[in-house]
């Protein structure tokens, strides 16, 4: 566990970091957050909860529970990771660990959403590439510096272009992923949008 | 790229720009909120100082971590009671209409909203909940979203978005008896696979899909989200009409005359354009089980669980992990596997259709003594017409327990749980390791009509055996 966990605001654009591989496909997000510990009014405490379920099984065997991974902050997983329910405990859970950044075969489009809803980027690469990365963090530490303006991935034997959603880098690059003043900036647009929608005039009784 | 669908047309009409980034913002007609996703959203909302900006627009309700067994406040659970406590207030210092227990409304939220008459055709809908997709069973496009996306839809009542793709899955024919609308959109997934519908919307249309009910058609919608697409939908028609008439929150007077018009102009046209299309048989489907750790490792009751070497590559390494999950040998029969608990519920499968269909092979059955079995309507209004039905004596008859409604064992968020490594026959969505409460308890997914056939023989059995 990390002692200090700080948000990420404003413009990102190069993460650096030690990667951790989890190996398996269409890890659904109670796995990374089983729903006891959504019995919670704020995200400050999941933490320590990521993949307890997971963990506890594992008895100490798994990435997130081994010594050498405790400073990872890159997390290099499969297919469809983050699949199921559209809790956003799950990616608050992985980035109060410590994870900062996803690399993987492919994503669930809530969980994608909610990653960088909250600043987490999530790039994909083909399966091929995922599993040489996870082959190669398997045994030996490997760190890499992501640079976003570029879409690429450097460490001190590989090198690669990393795919992320032009929109999400564009978001990131210009610190507009943490949305909400964005959006309100076109107040006067949702204002008559609201007026011209059908529906809004026909359903009187709403409320 | 897809064109003159229904998921297009209603996009387009949501537009409100497009945002420096290039995603569109969509506004969003009708929000739902709940007790789980909601509370840090408006601890976001003060810390940030914004308002909700069209309270009229966003309803609450309370549905996951209420028990249901004993629903006197305060709850037994302290954090339980801390979240609708957050709720209530939150509801109350913003002006949101909140449908609480014992308003006669209350519910799980994708129970409550169509039966309330908020859910209606061309609508963009949101709600802090993966199956949220359900609403699209009446036209609307509707999409799960995360607690920081509740948060951007309370102040602004918009929603930074990509546009979907559009895939078509054009279902021929129609179900056989004894087979249900669970059947065939697990039948669905299991073809397609969990992750084949990211970063598409699904339409299902043809002949099976338009014979459904309104109630079987969110079933399908309902599990979208399982098949990896964050909307499924379906055209309106005159079953989605008058399901609407006359309920709570639908348009009266002259304004149904102006709905009704406006809602018969919405569906895709018929030279509409797809990314892809998809079609099948749907009087091949057979009451269908899930074997496996995703709703897309499912099986027809007699056939056997996979072979590796049946399954395509990128399958295999889920499956040896079900196997080993789930102790299933690769060969056997699903048929005939021991079960110790049977739920029947959830916003897939806890209306009144579907207790009505379970409650028809329940009668003058008795539940095996092996087995736990219990009920737990989708909403207040469900629980009040199965009473008046006379369909909750039914199922006490038969050794069900009748409950409280509320999602319950569908994830366990609640005292409902398995325990150790139980096998529940479930007519929920989802069979994720630990889901149903118990680290290694393991669910099977099926119909509720199959889920009381399990629970009468204590194993998983052919409900077409049953009801003859």
């Amino acid at each position: 566990m990390k002692i200090e966990f700080k948000p990420p605001i404003g413009k990102i654009s190069n993460i650096n970091g030690q990667c951790i591989s989890l190996i398996g496909n269409d890890i659904d997000t109670d796995r990374i957050i089983p729903a006891r510990f959504l019995k919670c009014v704020n995200f400050d405490s999941l933490g320590e909860s990521v993949f307890e379920d997971d963990r506890k099984t594992l008895k100490g065997k798994h990435p997130f529970d081994l010594e050498e991974n405790k400073n990872a902050s890159i997390l290099i997983v499969n297919s469809n990771f983050g699949c199921g329910s559209s809790r956003e405990h799950a990616p608050q859970a992985l980035m109060r660990w410590g994870i900062k950044a996803i690399i993987g075969e492919s994503f669930a489009d809530i969980f994608y959403s909610n990653c960088i809803a909250i600043g987490i980027p999530c790039f994909t690469l083909s399966k091929n590439l995922i599993e040489a990365i996870q082959n190669h963090c398997d045994n030996q530490f490997l760190f890499l510096e992501i640079d976003l303006k570029k879409s690429l991935a450097k460490s001190t034997d590989l090198n690669f272009n990393l795919e992320i959603k032009e929109s999400s880098r564009k978001m990131f690059l210009s610190g507009e992923w943490d949305g909400t003043l964005t959006l309100l900036e076109n107040e006067n647009l949702i204002e008559s949008k609201f007026t011209q929608l059908p529906y809004i005039k026909f359903n009187t009784n709403l409320i | 790229m897809s064109q003159d669908t229904l998921f297009d047309k209603v996009w387009d009409l949501h537009k409100v720009s497009t945002l420096p980034g290039g995603s569109d913002q969509i506004f969003i007609g009708l929000h739902l909120i709940h007790e789980v996703t909601s509370p840090q959203a408006f601890g976001a909302l003060k810390d940030k100082n914004l308002k909700v900006k069209f309270p009229e627009r966003t309803v609450a309700t309370v549905d996951h971590i209420v028990p249901t067994d004993n629903q006197s406040r305060p709850f037994k659970d302290n954090l339980a009671e801390q979240m609708i406590e957050t709720l209530e207030n939150n509801c109350l210092e913003h002006k949101i209409r909140f449908f609480n227990i014992g308003s006669g409304n209350q519910g799980i939220v994708h129970v409550v909203a169509p039966e309330l008459g908020l859910t209606q055709p061309g609508m963009s809908i949101a709600c802090g909940d993966s199956h949220t997709s359900t609403h699209g069973a009446f036209g609307s496009i509707a999409f799960g979203i995360g607690t920081s996306q509740v948060r951007d839809v309370l102040a602004s009542q918009t929603l930074a978005m990509n546009k979907l793709k559009v895939r078509q899955i054009w279902c021929d024919n129609k179900l056989s008896k004894g087979v249900y609308a669970k059947d065939l959109v697990l039948h669905i997934i299991n073809k397609l696979g969990v992750k084949a519908g990211v970063g598409f919307a699904y339409e299902f249309a043809g002949p099976a899909i338009q014979e459904l009910s309104m109630e079987e058609r969110m079933t399908i919608c309902n599990m979208s989200i399982e098949g990896g697409a964050r909307c499924g939908y379906i055209n309106p028609d005159e079953k989605t009409f008058s399901y609407i008439q006359n309920k709570l929150c639908a348009p009266k007077d002259g304004h149904w005359d102006k709905a009704l018009k406006w809602w018969k102009s919405l569906k895709s046209d018929e030279n509409s354009i797809f990314d892809d299309v998809i079609k099948l048989d749907a009087s091949k489907v057979e009451p269908t089980v899930t074997w496996g750790i995703t709703p897309g490792q499912s099986i027809s009751i007699n056939q056997q669980i996979p072979l590796l070497d049946n399954l395509s590559p990128n399958d295999r390494l889920v499956a040896k992990e079900a196997y080993e999950y789930m102790s299933f040998k690769p060969g056997q029969l699903i048929k005939n596997t021991p079960v110790d608990v049977c739920f029947i519920g959830s916003c897939t499968n806890g209306r009144i259709s579907d207790l009505r269909v379970a409650a028809k092979v329940l009668k003058d059955k008795k539940v095996s003594k092996n087995v736990k079995a219990f009920v737990v309507p989708g909403s207040e209004k469900v629980a009040h017409e199965a009473k008046k039905e006379g369909i909750d004596q039914i199922f006490k008859d038969s050794g069900f327990q009748w409950r409280e409604p509320g999602c319950s064992m569908c994830l366990a968020m609640n005292s409902d749980k398995l325990i150790g490594n139980q096998v529940s026959a479930s007519s929920s969505n989802r069979n994720f390791k630990g889901r149903q409460g118990s680290p290694n308890g393991r669910t099977l997914l099926m119909s509720p009509a199959m889920v009381a056939a399990a629970a009468i023989n204590g194993k998983v059995s052919d409900v077409r055996e049953l009801i003859h």
